[in-house]
């Protein structure tokens, strides 16, 4: 990936005409491939290492990351596992399933279809559409390990496929963002989900701690081999939270992400003659780096870990409606659903 | 001796051996004397084949075809299928003598239809002299009120039509309709040609074609040879009702060949009478307009004003001459299955020149005469209700049940002025791999022709074939394929 500059030479030339709508499709378009293979990874981590003292798989841990909580209990009073799987892989009425995100990749990738390769759109349609195909039933079928590793795989695949085919112009720094964006957004709620249910409130920090759950956060993030590297002794939590928010190599870090957004907007803003619209999301993004460099990882914990992580979440969120003020200002006219037969 | 003569004969009619020829004009095995040489060839060359191997290559390239989502969807009740327009590897070959009178026929008939065009919504001189009935134009539901004294620039209403033509059994070339509104099916042309010389490398290699490749840009030039005058460099864009339409594919096909954005209603915005598109970098002008939205939602303001596929104030931007919307509107008059009746005669008047393209016997319902024509020969004609598409609501006599035949003659004296008929034509037909073997099945062609500064015509056309037996009904809502047109350049 062209991770320290996505900006290359060849970008400036006449493009400035990138419609609003394309734009913020690209952006969904990366986030919701991001999404995917985090829950995929996610689920697959879940049901090999997440075990609650029984020795059971802890499904809700997947509930509390996505904040489903109240929906989904109210759903499932009496929820067995294939409840848990069902509604995050194959219900269409859950808006965070593998389905209905398979399904928005797909409308946002149709909406820019006359801009990406023919191999991107060839690679998403195919992959989306079997995702659409996905019954429950599937799911024991196929094996879930084996599963969430084909879709992982599979946004892999279209991760590859977008570097290697997509043309570097504004299409790319949007869709880019949606991406370093939302990375930066699943890592805090997996912290901040994690840090809770595996340290109660009664215990010390640096207590006793079971290093298999820590390692399955970090697996939760493809980090524990990154991780390994660089901690081969030490799994304490501190550690691995600082390695997750604060580690400036690793892919998926906040730290990470954060600066890629940063160099994107730079380049949206100096190569494109988009500067005045860029500015009040660069000061926003400023400042939330700001507050990471400038804690080290104990002093989030004393201060309260989770209100930081939400607050960040919060400010995420911030950026991604001051990027939509900035470039895709709401239409007047609602999104059409259906269109009529036209043509002869 | 007469055995062995018998079995190599076979032998060279390979995959053609069980190949019935039928009565019809066929367009690769009967054309009423001597092949001509450069069918023989590639004729010979397919009879090579065989006809599993071609399945294969066959059923190879369909699923290609919904791997790379080349499809349009059909929507029934509440469901929406994403459906392939099936493709039959064995090509429809034209000769380049052939070829060039369908272009000359089709430049013809495109340039009498923008001066027909341009007669009714200014002088109508063709009205008071009683060549064509002043209620068939005026009174059309596709007559357009707002193109009343508007001068569309360089006098083209019609930039891209699509001319359905079809052969008796002669061989004759006839048109069966215009259509001059928002013709579809010309992204299969170049899709198709693609998925030939991929599959059936060998059967094209050496073979003198005239190209499809030229289409996105030939379209792009005429988009900006008609945008305002005052403007050098164009912003032309697509205009789409976006990705639930059935068409999307070709929408996008042809805004990625032209390298113009494809834009939705949303997307466009009307300021003192100035149409720009919304970008990231703010409003951007808009000059030239290739719509693929009907009339009635182009614009809630001028038409349906419950339309949100459209802009509001497109119209009157239009007016104003400040943007090109291609096809101009109300050009539906001019494909109306009614005044095509009157094509042969709109020709002579205007161009002086008998037609280069016969037309089909047309009997017109709204006429006392051809009323009572279609009336009492029912069973032997073809009714076609005036103003649909998509081979909607026909009937075809021969092939009615008496039920059917009453049922239509109550419709046709309800609504008389809804209909026209027409003789059955022996459709030509093309040898076609079906499920049971080589058969032959019924074809057409459209030819599609660009005007601008001049007319364009893309060297073949789609020919669409009707995939059941016997059948006549080629649209690809109706079950039909589609085969590569193959125009020989010499």
């Amino acid at each position: 990936m062209t991770q320290m500059s996505p900006v290359s030479p060849g970008m400036l030339p006449g493009l400035n005409t990138l419609l609003s709508r394309y734009a913020e499709s690209m952006m969904w378009l990366a986030r919701y491939m991001e999404r995917i293979e985090n829950l995929a990874r996610l689920i697959e981590v879940t049901e090999t290492f997440v075990r609650g003292p029984d020795g059971r798989t802890v499904w809700d841990t997947i509930v509390q990351i996505n904040t489903d909580e109240v929906h989904f209990h109210t759903l499932y009073p009496h929820a067995t596992e294939d409840d848990y799987l069902a509604f995050y892989i194959t219900d269409l009425a859950n808006p965070g399933s593998i389905k209905a995100m398979a399904n928005a990749a797909r409308e946002n990738a149709r909406s820019v279809r006359p801009l990406i390769s023919t191999e991107m759109w060839m690679h998403l349609n195919v992959f989306t559409k079997a995702l659409l195909d996905l019954e429950p039933s599937h799911i024991r079928r196929t094996g879930l390990s084996a599963l969430c590793n084909r879709i992982k795989q599979d946004c892999q695949t279209h991760t590859g496929i977008t570097e290697g085919t997509l043309y570097r112009d504004q299409a790319w720094l949007f869709y880019l963002l949606g991406r370093h964006l939302e990375r930066g957004d699943q890592i805090t709620r997996l912290i901040d989900t994690r840090y809770h249910t595996l340290l109660p409130a009664d215990e010390e920090v640096g207590s006793e701690i079971d290093t298999t759950q820590w390692a399955s956060v970090l697996r939760s993030a493809a980090a524990y081999h990154a991780f390994r590297r660089l901690q081969p002794v030490t799994t304490t939590p501190t550690n691995v939270v600082g390695f997750l928010l604060k580690n400036e190599g690793f892919p998926r870090s906040l730290a990470l992400n954060l600066r890629q957004a940063d160099g994107l907007l730079t380049a949206l803003s100096t190569h494109y003659n988009l500067r005045r619209q860029c500015s009040p999301v660069r000061e926003r993004l400023a400042e939330l780096r700001a507050t990471l460099e400038d804690q080290t990882t104990e002093d989030m914990i004393i201060r309260g870990l989770h209100e930081y992580m939400k607050w960040i979440q919060k400010e995420i969120a911030a950026l991604q409606n001051d990027l939509a003020a900035a470039y895709w200002p709401a239409p007047q006219i609602p999104p059409q659903d259906v269109s009529p037969h036209t043509g002869q | 001796m007469g055995a062995r003569i018998l079995q190599s004969q076979l032998q060279d009619a390979g995959i053609f051996a069980a190949y019935h020829v039928p009565d019809f004009f066929c367009e690769l095995m009967n054309r009423g004397g001597p092949l001509p040489d450069e069918l023989h060839s590639v004729r010979d060359r397919l009879a090579q084949f065989d006809l599993a191997e071609l399945r294969h290559r066959t059923e190879n390239a369909e699923k290609q075809l919904y791997r790379l989502g080349i499809t349009f969807t059909v929507y029934s009740d509440r469901e929406a299928i994403d459906r392939i327009l099936p493709f039959d590897v064995i090509p429809r070959i034209l000769t380049a003598q052939e070829w060039t009178h369908i272009e000359k026929g089709v430049q013809q008939r495109v340039q009498a239809i923008n001066l027909f065009l341009h007669d009714i919504y200014h002088d109508r001189n063709i009205l008071r002299d009683g060549v064509v009935p002043e209620h068939l134009v005026l009174k059309n539901a596709n007559y357009c009120e707002a193109m009343v004294g508007v001068d569309a620039p360089g006098g083209v209403y019609v930039h891209i039509n699509g001319t359905d033509l079809i052969r008796d059994r002669s061989g004759r070339f006839l048109v069966l309709e215009d259509n001059a509104r928002t013709p579809s099916g010309v992204s299969y042309v170049i899709e198709n040609r693609h998925m030939m010389l991929r599959l059936m490398p060998d059967l094209a290699s050496g073979v003198p074609l005239r190209s499809v490749e030229d289409y996105g840009s030939q379209l792009y030039r005429t988009l900006c040879e008609v945008a305002p005058a005052s403007v050098t460099d164009p912003q032309v864009v697509l205009l789409s009702p976006g990705i639930y339409n059935s068409a999307y594919f070709e929408h996008v096909f042809l805004a990625r060949e032209m390298g113009v954005p494809l834009v939705e209603g949303r997307d466009l915005l009307v300021e003192n009478h100035r149409v720009y598109m919304r970008t990231v970098a703010g409003l951007r002008p808009v000059h030239s307009i290739y719509r693929r939205i009907d009339d009635a939602f182009l614009d809630p303001l001028a038409f349906n004003p419950d339309s949100l596929l459209g802009v509001p104030g497109l119209v009157e931007a239009y007016r104003r001459g400040n943007v090109t919307i291609a096809n101009a509107l109300g050009t539906g008059v001019a494909d109306d299955k009614a005044v095509y009746a009157y094509m042969p005669r709109i020709i002579r008047y205007y161009l002086d020149e008998d037609p280069i393209l016969d037309s089909v016997e047309t009997h017109i319902c709204a006429e006392a005469e051809g009323l009572a024509f279609t009336l009492a020969n029912l069973e032997k004609l073809v009714v076609k209700p005036v103003g649909e598409s998509g081979g909607y609501g026909l009937l075809i006599g021969p092939h009615a049940t008496a039920a059917e035949l009453d049922d239509f003659r109550a419709r046709l004296k309800a609504r008389p002025d809804n209909y026209i008929s027409q003789p059955v034509i022996d459709l030509s037909v093309t040898p076609t791999i079906c499920p049971d073997g080589v058969e032959a099945r019924h074809v057409d062609l459209r030819p599609f022709a660009l005007t601008g500064k001049s007319t364009w015509v893309l060297p073949g056309g789609l020919s669409r074939v009707a995939l059941r037996k016997g059948s006549l009904v080629v649209n690809s809502s109706q079950g039909g394929g589609s085969k590569d047109t193959w125009v020989m350049s010499a």
